[in-house]
């Protein structure tokens, strides 16, 4: 029975029937169906169990590995915790559309070939607009809309990768490959979009922080993480992935660090640790793959705890700005330790899970004499704990004492955050069982005497310049940040009238660009619309006047 | 009994529609008509089991031998094309009962019944035949039941819709009646196969140069293939739902299914493709369809017309497969006639349960409506789902055949084409979408209530059948896959 089971459909099965429920039996589902799937992921024997007539094809939409039971197994860990979290506060329809997105997200990590991966890849971002949608802002939908034409635009980029992949090798199987042809190049460009690659990195800070405080802790963990296990089992190390991760790297540092919403800085801080995954796999050694998968697992639990501990905040307070928060320990305790310590986590701070996987990442750039890259990833190492290790926590519970006296959470957001932060230090201390589960053999130790001291140190001085340069990160708070920022209050200090005049010059370009676009509309409206030459009722005196044309030009065609 | 199952699937609603006259209730003609449509499912089928099984049935009328006599002839192509239009009137019948009451005045409705049993011996007549003349008379038949029930919509607009169609349609008729004799002119046959092989002989004569061109315009008109789909808009937008619904799902593809039948069997691939270059002239058609139309579609206010405009669209990637000329291509055309029935057919039941409920399918009507009818707007979604061409329905299966086939040729812009028209469906799908399930109701709609059972259950039937033939898609796809076979064979 449970050889031929799906994990990821317990899941979704747990989806249909939530709206069905309430009270008690709601609440004992949402708890008991992730780790009922935990139980299934691992009682799947490995190799392929299950296949699936599907056109000419065989799908093997049960097929079990070792990075694919990893994947899983923090999923699974995910979803328990996340639905803990949101039980009594989100919507029965936001936790069913979360549950939907985990279990195809598990589902992609137990497809064996590319059609399954590609039918649950579909699914995962039909359940993450629904969890978008339940926020039920205006803000929220509008986000939900661009969220949702981005990962439209993805999956079938994807699509068209598959099937000339396909058409190509006559084979279906989702395995190791190389972008050498139109469709693997494709399908890794499918893959990059849901890891919020460049160009279109920005769906993930735009849409992620309009999401519900539960629902963000959803959306953080599978979509991105889901993109890396592709790429992880797909592309492994295809050059091109090291230069993607390093700029994933600076780009989410940079923008965090201009960023005034605390859980926007989390977001930007996603596509910064996904950029750590994306390079390691690019490099492509059995050190950096085994770097990649464990640092995406710890990733996930340490991210989720820091979005716990933001959306704690944001529930009590209702408030998301820096610039309104601010000395919230006194009152909010045990938030501000669970924030710390994923703080902490992130910035691969010594007997945490991030210090012992991120590291594996840098080990094997250097194994390989990247020089290069081990220098950027160590800088963005300091960089992260700039914008996420310090300025999160400072700012949300420290700093200034913005006279909020919030309490902690409900009983069951405490639980879940404890569960996380338990995880979070206990991989630390203890890194073992992580190891023994990634893709490949083990053999590295995180805990030697220099590498204690260099990450000492690296983290040390980023702390100093953070409080050194205090009163510049404060300054920043004070504006509300948009892209308009740079060319205003860079060329103010450059030379106000070179400022005014490219601003001209970009209003124009913006007007003209919306009154192309209006022109375009208006015109499309004008054939297409419903008195348009295209879509008007005719007389019946066109309509076979059009007969006549069309027999004449038939007849000639067929002439010649 | 069992070897005249060809004939009775023709007959026994042939025999029905005057029953629907004499019986004034009309409750007892839909349950006769209801009936009768389930009882001609169970004989397509068995006769689709005994061809898939034995191979091709010839049935000859009164027992005369097959050139002179009319000939039956049963294969791959039409007795799939029989299962969806038995399937799709089986479903629609079983659900039009409070649909047609709400829309039709009751003293006409056992003569709507009437029309509707005719229009279904048609389509199924025409299906069946193997012989050309035949063809034009039942297509007479289902065309003139069909402006008829057509004209007996509710709104006003209605009777001129018909009345266009009518013309149309005449035309349309006409001109395939004069293919036909120019071929009957050359070859002294009307039997299909007898058709297929004297034709070759004379085939480079101006005769049956003519007979093609009158041939290909006739059956574009039926198709509604762009230019000529002017009259389908209206004749959808205003008959009765049950009917947009019957005919969307069936009256296309059946005409669809006479131009393969007379491109490939009668005429010969090399003939349609080697000589007439047909698939230079379907494939710029089927692209403008599919991109102007899908715009078309997105402008709309109405739902209906929104839906028509869609299926002249969907009636693009049916041509565009035929226009690659390859197996992998037409076995994409007949899947999307198979599927786009499933899907277009539960579409429009959704609709005409709105419409039941609401009065109207304009768009700005619907605001809000899902919270009062959230099983029928699901149903729309989930239909929708399917027309987009999400994995697990039957439109990605489509999708998935014709990209196959363009990939083959090398066709990429053909490629992005089905993609970017996918997007474009996923724009007019979505508008519907926001109205109803974003937008604040109305007071006017805060009375509404679920649609009856009696409409749910035949809706999500067909919603249901199109993710059931999405998922498990051997008998479409083995059977459509046979069918190209025997079409390219020259049917014989």
């Amino acid at each position: 029975m449970t050889s031929s089971l799906p994990p990821g459909l317990i899941l979704i099965a747990a989806a249909c029937l939530l709206p069905l429920l309430r009270g008690r039996l709601r609440d004992a589902l949402v708890v008991a169906a992730p780790l009922l799937c935990l139980l299934v992921v691992w009682l799947v024997p490995d190799g392929s169990n299950l296949s699936l007539p599907f056109l000419e094809y065989e799908l093997q939409p049960l097929d079990s590995s070792r990075a694919g039971r990893l994947f899983a197994t923090v999923f699974s860990v995910m979803a328990f915790a996340g639905g803990v979290f949101a039980l009594r506060q989100s919507s029965t329809t936001e936790l069913a559309a979360a549950y939907a997105y985990a279990g195809s997200a598990i589902g992609v990590t137990f497809a064996g070939d590319l059609i399954s991966v590609f039918i649950f890849w579909e699914l995962m971002a039909l359940g993450s607009t629904a969890v978008l949608w339940a926020a039920g802002s205006r803000a929220s939908y509008r986000a939900s809309m661009r969220y949702l034409m981005v990962h439209l635009f993805g999956g079938v980029v994807l699509m068209i990768g598959i099937v000339a992949h396909i058409h190509a090798t006559s084979s279906i199987a989702f395995q190791a490959m190389q972008p050498d042809s139109i469709g693997t190049w494709l399908m890794l460009i499918g893959f990059l979009i849901n890891a919020g690659a460049p160009p279109l990195s920005a769906w993930i800070a735009d849409a992620y922080p309009e999401a519900s405080p539960g629902g963000m802790v959803f959306l953080s963990a599978f979509t991105t993480k889901t993109a890396v296990y592709t790429l992880l089992v797909g592309f492994p190390g295809a050059e091109i992935l090291v230069y993607v991760g390093l700029y994933m790297m600076m780009y989410g540092i940079i923008y965090a660090l201009l960023e005034n919403d605390m859980r926007r800085i989390l977001a930007y801080s996603i596509v910064n640790q996904v950029g750590f995954m994306v390079a390691g796999i690019g490099i492509g050694t059995e050190m950096a793959l085994n770097g990649a998968a464990g640092h995406a697992f710890a990733h996930i639990i340490y991210k989720a705890l820091l979005l716990m501990s933001a959306g704690s905040v944001l529930y009590m307070t209702g408030k998301r700005k820096c610039t309104d928060l601010g000395g919230l320990f006194q009152s909010m305790p045990i938030t501000a330790l669970c924030g710390i310590v994923g703080a902490l986590a992130i910035s691969s701070f010594p007997f945490t899970s991030g210090f012992v996987t991120k590291s594996m990442i840098g080990q094997a750039a250097a194994d390989q004499h990247l020089a290069l890259v081990w220098f950027i990833i160590t800088a963005a190492s300091a960089g992260v704990f700039l914008h996420a290790g310090i300025k999160f926590p400072w700012f949300v519970f420290f700093q200034k004492d913005s006279g909020l006296r919030p309490d902690d959470p409900p009983w069951n957001m405490r639980i879940a955050m404890w569960l996380f932060t338990f995880l979070c230090i206990a991989i630390g201390v203890y890194p073992q069982p992580l190891y023994a589960l990634l893709p490949f053999p083990v053999n590295y130790q995180p805990y030697t005497g220099a590498h204690l001291v260099a990450q000492f140190q690296l983290l040390l001085f980023a702390g100093l310049a953070f409080f050194v340069m205090l009163p510049q990160m404060k300054r920043t708070l004070t504006l509300s940040l948009d892209f308009d920022w740079f060319y205003r209050r860079f060329g103010a200090i450059l030379l106000r009238e070179f400022t005014g005049k490219t601003s001209d010059a970009r209003n124009d370009l913006e007007r003209r660009a919306r009154a192309r676009l209006k022109r375009l509309i208006a015109n499309l409206f004008r054939h297409h619309g419903p008195q348009g030459a295209l879509s008007r009722s005719w007389p019946t005196g066109s309509m076979v006047l059009w007969i006549a044309i069309l027999l004449g030009a038939y007849l000639i065609f067929y002439y010649i | 009994m069992i070897n005249h199952l060809p004939i009775l699937q023709v007959v026994i609603p042939l025999l029905v529609a005057p029953l629907c006259v004499l019986f004034r209730s009309p409750r007892l003609v839909w349950s006769i008509a209801a009936l009768t449509c389930w009882i001609i499912l169970v004989i397509a089928g068995v006769l689709l089991h005994e061809v898939l099984s034995n191979g091709v049935i010839s049935y000859e009328i009164g027992g005369w031998a097959a050139p002179w006599g009319i000939e039956y002839r049963l294969d791959e192509a039409n007795t799939l094309v029989l299962l969806i239009v038995s399937g799709i009137a089986a479903v629609v019948t079983s659900y039009a009962r409070l649909s047609v009451e709400h829309e039709i005045a009751e003293d006409t409705i056992p003569l709507f019944y009437s029309a509707w049993m005719l229009c279904i011996t048609g389509l199924l007549g025409i299906t069946a035949t193997g012989d050309a003349f035949n063809v034009f008379v039942f297509l007479e038949i289902s065309s003139l039941s069909t402006y008829a029930m057509i004209a007996m919509g509710k709104d006003r607009r209605a009777l001129t819709a018909s009345f266009q169609y009518l013309v149309m349609g005449t035309i349309g008729a006409t001109f395939i009646l004069i293919g036909i004799g120019l071929m009957y002119m050359m070859t002294g046959t009307l039997n299909m196969a007898d058709l297929a092989q004297r034709l070759p002989a004379v085939s480079d004569t101006r005769t049956i140069r003519a007979a093609a061109a009158f041939l290909t315009v006739g059956l574009s008109l039926k198709i509604a293939l762009l230019p000529l789909h002017l009259w389908l808009p209206n004749a959808y937008a205003y008959a009765p739902s049950a009917a947009t619904a019957l005919l969307a799902a069936t009256a296309t593809k059946v005409a669809l299914y006479v131009a393969l039948r007379f491109m490939f069997t009668v005429q010969g691939v090399d003939f349609t493709f080697g000589q007439m270059r047909l698939d230079l002239i379907l494939l710029p058609l089927s692209v403008v369809a599919l991109l102007a139309m899908s715009m078309v579609a997105i402008f709309q206010t109405n739902v209906k017309r929104l839906l028509a405009y869609s299926s002249v669209a969907q009636i693009g990637y049916m041509t565009l497969g035929i226009s690659m000329a390859s197996a992998t291509g037409l076995t994409g055309s007949i899947l999307h006639i198979f599927n786009h029935a499933l899907m277009k057919g539960g579409l429009f039941l959704a609709l005409g349960a709105i419409m039941y409920r609401v009065g109207s399918v304009e768009l700005d009507k619907l605001a809000g409506i899902a919270k009062r009818m959230p099983w029928t707007m699901a149903a729309f979604v989930a239909g929708g789902l399917s027309l987009i061409g999400v994995p697990t329905s039957v439109g990605f299966i489509s999708k998935w055949y014709l990209i196959l086939a363009a990939l083959e040729k090398g066709w990429w812009p053909v490629v992005m084409l089905i993609v970017f028209t996918s997007l474009l469906a996923v724009i007019y799908i979505w508008r519907v979408i926001e109205v109803a399930y974003f937008h604040a109701a109305t007071d006017e709609n805060s009375g509404i209530k679920e649609a009856p059972l009696s409409l749910l259950l035949p809706t999500w039937l067909l919603i249901g059948a199109s993710y059931y033939f999405g998922i498990d898609s051997s008998l479409s796809t083995s059977t459509a896959k046979l069918a190209v076979l025997r079409l390219w064979g020259g049917g014989l």
